[in-house]
Formats: structure tokens, sequence, C-alpha cells
């Protein structure tokens, strides 16, 4: 039995905005075992990277608040913890990278001193000592001739170096958990293999958990073991990532699968429409009766409409949120 | 083919100064777009494709004329656009609309969705104001949105519902040719289909030809009949999508194709890591602009640029491999 190393056990996240209360995160549960990597999957405003900023405190509230929940990390509660003791726990044994590493480096300090920090917060070393490991570092994510860059601002460096800066300040002091949110998506597609292939090599290395946020499932099908989509600020379904893609079960997910213009087996397919998910994302300040998903779904009946489905069982290691699960007949089979 | 092709690129060059004021000398230039040529036919979707940097925007606007180019020519059915007066120029850009990116920021957020629609009516006055309002909910409908929504402002709406007002847009003079620069790539995937399919629909029914910009090689091989691959401001490949995926003949193509993750867990592959990042254009390297990347370099590559050639019929390749003929199976 492999350990736990996160527990989000029901959260919820609301934001106070003047249309009301937009419910970014609805109870949301998941775990994520010692040095596996799962990809949290879904569209803008689903809510994964507010999922992800709330295991770091990094909420800003107001308006954000966290209404319930918890969230363990190694046996403990996160949310219980003062600010001083989560600060202790942030970029030590858990670690991020960013999305936009142009915006998430200090553009007025130089790299050395930036990935060094939080070897000198969190370990306490000294100048020296700090910088030297911060030279490894940036010589272990293959930034060319680092002991020379040390003093370069991040503008002089193109986004895949910065990015790998990114990785490496977020690898400096050996965190537990890494939680990357959408790492490659700035990035060119030769420069996103570099930096995957990076991220991979160094998950292998360190042992290290991963909660890779993406929308990307090019990225998840190559990355994650375990996948978690989300809709609506709640999670549709949880799966292996080979049971999502071979036997996904959730018509949101499907859709996903289905909308991707794929570069199949290196010929181009033959001009098939790609299929659609008709419709928007429901704004999250309204309240939805029934399922989040029913006014895009294909399959959807009057049960959909009226009570949520709950996430139940689909079979082992893999959930889904649809009342379909109780009413198999209503799938419909032309879709 | 006796008729002359909807839209002629000949030899296009873009330098852009660095540096240098108004009486001081630019420290040096950048040749965003160099020596790019290709034709595109009527009805036809031709893609561009490359990494940020490779001048596939610029050359994007340079066609429309958003941009004057340094050298070279741009002839839409046969015209030299650069030779155009203010307002014949004025006329023939009725025959040309552009898609942008960012359906935040091309849409001017002060003004309702019926002016942004029909601006380009206004501008040439040949309707009433009722009827361009006509023409304007018409359109609505076409690209999935609704009559009501024509008195509503760009913020009501979301990031793919305003993608379609700016195909709306683009559409209201009934052009012949649309450049399409990056029009699904700030959208989430579920949405991104729709406009692929709308812009598809649209495509036949109004006999659209695209210039479709994109960094998504999948995007791009679903939608377009010929695909050219851009680095470092040259065309490097020129294919039919066919040929494109079946016989890739530039090692950069190679690269591109192979590093994008595949959307199959049962398929992992080391993610196709090619060394190094795409030069400074302000110095480009000696010779093949692409060869310090590329695996299979020789002394040659280094020495000259490699022309773009046809390797195979209506297949061009700029790759010093076999003689010219780039990568190949034969």
């Amino acid at each position: 039995m492999s350990k736990k190393l996160l527990e989000i056990e029901n959260l919820n996240v609301h934001f106070h905005t003047p249309e009301g209360i937009a419910r970014a995160v609805d109870g949301v549960s998941f775990h994520l075992d010692a040095g596996e990597t799962i990809g949290l999957v879904g569209e803008s405003g689903c809510g994964k990277s507010v999922t992800s900023l709330s295991i770091l405190g990094l909420i800003p509230s107001p308006p954000g608040e966290i209404e319930s929940g918890k969230i363990k990390f190694n046996g403990h509660n996160l949310l219980d913890f003062e600010a001083e003791r989560l600060r202790k726990i942030r970029g030590h044994e858990i670690a991020m990278i960013f999305q936009e590493p142009m915006t998430s480096l200090n553009p007025v300090l130089p790299i050395g001193r930036q990935v060094a920090e939080p070897l000198r917060i969190h370990q306490g070393l000294r100048k020296a000592d700090a910088l030297e490991k911060a030279t490894r570092w940036l010589d272990h994510v293959k930034i060319p001739a680092a002991a020379k860059r040390l003093n370069d601002y991040p503008h002089q460096l193109s986004g895949g170096m910065r990015q790998r800066v990114m990785i490496a300040m977020a690898m400096v002091c050996g965190p537990k958990l890494l939680i990357a949110d959408e790492p490659t998506t700035a990035l060119d597609v030769t420069i996103q293999a570099q930096i995957l292939s990076l991220m991979n090599r160094l998950k292998e290395e360190l042992a290290m958990s991963m909660l890779l946020i993406t929308h990307d499932l090019g990225v998840v099908a190559q990355m994650a073991a375990r996948v978690v989509v989300m809709y609506a600020g709640q999670i549709v379904e949880e799966a292996g990532v080979g049971d999502i893609f071979d036997q996904p079960f959730h018509p949101y997910t499907q859709g996903l699968l289905k909308s991707m213009p794929r570069i199949a087996g290196g010929l181009a397919e033959s001009k098939r429409r790609l299929v659609e998910i008709p419709g928007i994302v429901p704004v999250l300040t309204e309240i939805i009766e029934g399922c989040k998903f029913a006014d895009r779904c294909p399959h959807a009946f009057e049960v959909c409409r009226q009570s949520q489905p709950q996430l139940v069982p689909i079979n082992d290691g893999h959930r889904a949120r649809c009342w379909l699960k109780e009413y198999p007949k209503r799938r419909k089979s032309d879709v | 083919m006796s008729e002359a092709p909807l839209l002629n690129v000949v030899d296009l060059v873009k330098q852009f100064p660095l540096g240098g004021g108004i009486f001081a000398k630019p420290r040096a230039w950048i040749k965003a777009v160099d020596g790019v040529s290709f034709a595109v036919s009527r009805g036809e979707s031709f893609g561009l494709v490359g990494e940020s940097g490779c001048g596939k925007t610029t050359l994007g606007r340079l066609i429309l004329r958003l941009n004057e180019p340094s050298s070279g020519r741009v002839e839409i059915a046969g015209r030299d656009i650069m030779a155009l007066s203010r307002s014949e120029m004025g006329a023939l850009r009725r025959k040309m609309q552009i898609i942008f990116q960012d359906p935040y920021s091309s849409l001017d957020p002060r003004m309702k969705v019926e002016g942004i629609i029909t601006e380009p009516l206004r501008a040439s006055q040949q309707l009433s104001k009722k009827n361009r309002r006509e023409v304007a909910a018409e359109l609505l409908e076409k690209v999935g949105l609704r009559r009501i929504d024509l008195d509503k402002y760009p913020h009501e709406f979301s990031g793919g519902q305003r993608q379609r007002i700016g195909i709306a847009r683009a559409l209201c003079v009934r052009p012949e040719l649309i450049v399409a620069d990056e029009p699904v790539s700030a959208l989430d995937v579920s949405i991104q289909a729709q406009v692929i399919n709308l812009l598809e629909d649209l495509k036949a029914e109004f006999n659209l030809s695209y210039v479709f910009i994109s960094h998504d090689l999948s995007v791009v091989q679903y939608i377009c009949d010929r695909i050219a691959v851009m680095y470092l401001g040259g065309i490097v490949e020129l294919a039919s999508t066919r040929d494109f995926s079946v016989s890739t003949r530039h090692p950069y193509t190679e690269a591109l194709l192979k590093s994008v993750p595949l959307p199959d867990p049962h398929r992992r592959t080391e993610p196709f890591a090619m060394e190094g990042d795409v030069p400074n254009p302000i110095e480009p390297p000696p010779g093949c602009p692409f060869h310090p990347r590329c695996l299979y370099r020789f002394d040659r590559c280094s020495l000259g640029k490699p022309p773009l050639i046809e390797a195979a019929p209506d297949h061009l390749v700029a790759c010093w491999l076999n003689g010219g003929k780039g990568m190949t199976n034969d």
C-alpha cells in the first residue's frame, strides 16, 4: 500500500464577486500517493488552478475564501497551519512551477540569487554555499555555462531557459511534492518537449510526487499515472490514465477526447468533422440544481436537470459524476 | 492553369531596424521575413507553421499590407498590391480580411457588437444603417450567435463567442481571402473544435481561401490543404498535407512533428528533445539557419544556405541532405 502524500477532502473555495458567490472549487476530494504523478485536467475556469493554489495557501483573500474542507499533507491539515508554518513548507517540501516564467521570476534579481534564495531561507545555507548549490542545479537543468550566467537577469534568457530556471528554483530544496501549473503552455513545441523530458528525469531522480495541471491531453497521456478531470469546480471523472483514454465514462471526458484534432499515426486523418461540445461553461455564480454539464451533454435526460449526480465508482480506481452509471440505458449510442 | 492565383507572394522580405532613432542609423536589422515565395489558389487553405519568432505573423501582416515589405511582391488576383493607390487599396481590402488570435484584445470594448461587425461596411458607405444591421444580424446567426446579441458589448461574451464575433466581422465584406492568425490558440479544447468546424463550414459556404497561421500542427493538418513550415524567417519545407505527414523531408519538420506529445498513454515516448533554442535572428548562424540544432548536419550545412527546391512533385524543401532533396526514403 503506497503512502498518501496529499489528501484533499471536500474542498470548497468561494470567491465573493459583485455578481454573487462564485463556487470556484465545489466539493473536491482526491489524493496523491508518494512518487505518483496526477494530471489535473480541465478548461479555463474549471477550478484546477484554484485547487492547486489552495494547497499552498495562495488564494487571494478577499475576494477568495476557503469555505471548508481539508488539505492533508503527510497527514497534517495545511489549512490549520499558521502563516509562518505554512511558509516553511512552501518552496521547501511543496514547490510550484507556474505557466509564465517571465511573470513569476523577479525581473530585477539575477537568476543565481533567485535560485539560491530558497536554500538560504529554508536550509539556512551561507551565501557562498547556496550559490554553489544553485549553480549545480542550473547545470543540472541544462542551463549552458551555468556558472557564468549566475548574474544574468531573467530578460536575458529565452522562454525555455527561464522555465528551466523556475524548475531549478523549485527543485533546490528537494521537495516531496511539485505542483506544476501549465508548465509548458507558454512554450514552443520543441522547447516543450525539452522541458517535459527534464521534468520526467527529475521526478525519477528525486522520487517526487507531481500534480500536473494542464489542458493538454497529450501532455497528460505522456506524463501522468492518474487523471482527475474537473468541470465547473467539480471533479467529474477520475481514473488511471489508460482508462481515461480507453474507456472514459463521463460525457464531458468523452467530448474532450473527441474534440481534439489528432495527428494519427503520422497520417493526417481524413476529414472527419470534429466533435464539438456545444454551448459554453456555466457561470460559477449560477446555482444549478442538476448536473452542471447537463446543458451541454448529448445524453442528458430529466433526472440530470433535477438533481446533482455524485461521484460514484465505475470500477476499481475509476470514479465518475454522472447519472448514466445508474441509468445506463439512457446513454445514446449514436453520439 | 491560366488564371492567376488568388494570392501570389514573390520573394518577400521584411527587415525591422533595431535601435537607432530619427537621425541615428539603426544598430542592426532583423530579417523577420527573408525571401518567402508561395501561391494560394482559390478555395485553398494554406497553412503557415512555425515557432515563436519564425516570422509567420509578420508574413500574414505583409500579405494584407498592414506592414510594408522591404522588398518583394504580394499579388492578389494578379495585381501587385504595393503598386496600388490608397483608394484602390481600400477597395481591395474588402477582398481580404484578418482574424486575430486574441479575442479579448481584438474587439473594441466600448463598441456594441453591431458596430464592431459593420465597421468595415461603414467604411465603404454603401448600405443604409438599417440594412447594415440586417447584414450584421444575418452574419451573427451564421456564426452561431443570436440577433439579440447585436446590442451587447464584447465583455458579455466568452472567449469562443468573441472569436465568433471576430469571424463575423471578417466575413462582413464578403472577402475572398482570410488570413487567420492563430484563431483558435487562445480557446479551450472543446470551444476550439466549435470554431474549427465553423471555419470549415464558412469556407464551403462563401468559397473562402484561408492563410492559416498557427504553431499547432494538429490544427493545421486538420484544416489545411498545403502547409509551409517556417524557420527564422524563411520557408524550409512546403508540401501538401498528405506529403507533409507521410514523407517529411526537412529535419526541422520532423522535429516539430515528433515534439508533439501524443494523446495516447500506451505509446509513451521519450519526448523528442532537440537540443538548443531558436537562434537569435539578429545574428543568424551561417549556412542553413537550422544546422546548429539539426541531428543530420554535415560540413556543408554551415557553409551555405540551402535553396528551396522542388525535391519531389509539389514538395519543396531547403536542406542540403541528399543533394538538396532533404531526408528521403528513396
